[in-house]
């Protein structure tokens, strides 16, 4: 598997999701939010957590925006694969890859803390490495994690199995408890909380690793 | 030329900032306070000639959301 990893100013899970993919057999390309094209030969293109340019505007809006974006956008027109964590899912959403916005955490709060998540559909490359129904438990740190979407919306992503993670207990406001979504070709993946830090005994879990060696698995095969 | 584009979260979508600036004016003793709504204003200084439907552009790209957000524009 080749993976891009986008980095913004202000990204700084970009090395986490490196790491957690270099180590799950992908070879990774970190590329620049200036530069026009992805590398040749990308699968998966990874957007990253973080504070893409401080969250000015909206958080994600801005970076959405960015030359390397509409590569990303071409890529996923095409059926390539592509994964948004936490400030990414927020850019995804930003960019219409994904419906729905990530609005202010209900209670204002920054949530900061390893929380529990249902994996409720494990009929894609991210979550075939779970059962439907497996608890595991991510890392989440955001404050914009407010997943809201209007009703025929929230309808459609139940309808067709495309809600991917939901919390055990909603830290956020989330709407149905939503904590990740699949598009609807379900090869773009936007989720708040950080499987990249759970796949070291160091970072105090591993259950991060299925997502990505799952990911590898699929797209090696492809 | 300029323009101011007010953005708004739409009716019917929660907004935990305004509730909170509704509780702490409470706290003060604000009485009477029925709602409180937050958004932001974006002035824009204009090359001369910008029409009011380039700037409802810029809102649907970029200066709201429209998932979540209602924009007016005065020019």
């Amino acid at each position: 598997m080749k993976a891009a990893v986008i980095v913004f100013p202000g990204s700084n899970c970009d090395r986490d999701m490196a790491v957690a993919l270099r180590a799950a057999g992908a070879e990774v390309a970190m590329v620049w939010h200036k530069d026009r094209g992805l590398p040749d030969g990308v699968d998966l293109v990874a957007v990253p957590g973080g504070f893409s340019f401080g969250d000015y505007l909206r958080c994600g809006a801005i970076a959405a925006q960015s030359p390397i974006c509409r590569a990303v956008v071409d890529h996923a027109r095409r059926g390539g694969f592509v994964i948004g964590v936490c400030n990414g899912f927020q850019v995804l959403a930003e960019t219409g890859l994904l419906p729905g916005a990530l609005m202010r955490n209900a209670r204002l709060k920054f949530v900061c803390k390893t929380l529990d998540l249902t994996v409720e559909t494990a009929d894609s490359a991210f979550t075939s490495g779970y059962r439907a129904g497996q608890v595991v438990r991510y890392p989440v740190a955001h404050h914009d994690g407010n997943y809201f979407a209007d009703r025929d919306i929230l309808d459609r992503l139940a309808g067709e199995d495309r809600i991917a993670f939901r919390y055990a207990e909603n830290p956020n406001g989330s709407q149905n408890g939503i904590a990740g979504i699949l598009s609807e070709n379900r090869r773009v993946l936007g989720l708040m909380p950080h499987p990249e830090r759970a796949v070291d005994e160091g970072h105090g879990g591993t259950d991060g690793q299925a997502l990505f060696r799952s990911l590898a698995g699929a797209l090696v095969a492809a | 030329m300029k323009a101011r584009v007010y953005v708004m979260l739409k009716n019917g979508v929660l907004d935990p900032q305004g509730e909170a600036v509704h509780h702490a004016l409470g706290a003060l003793g604000f009485d009477g306070v029925e709602s409180v709504r937050q958004g932001k204003v974006i002035e824009l200084d204009l090359a001369e000639g910008t029409t009011e439907a380039q700037v409802g552009e810029m809102c649907e790209k970029l200066l709201a959301n429209t998932v979540i957000e209602s924009y007016r524009i005065e020019m």
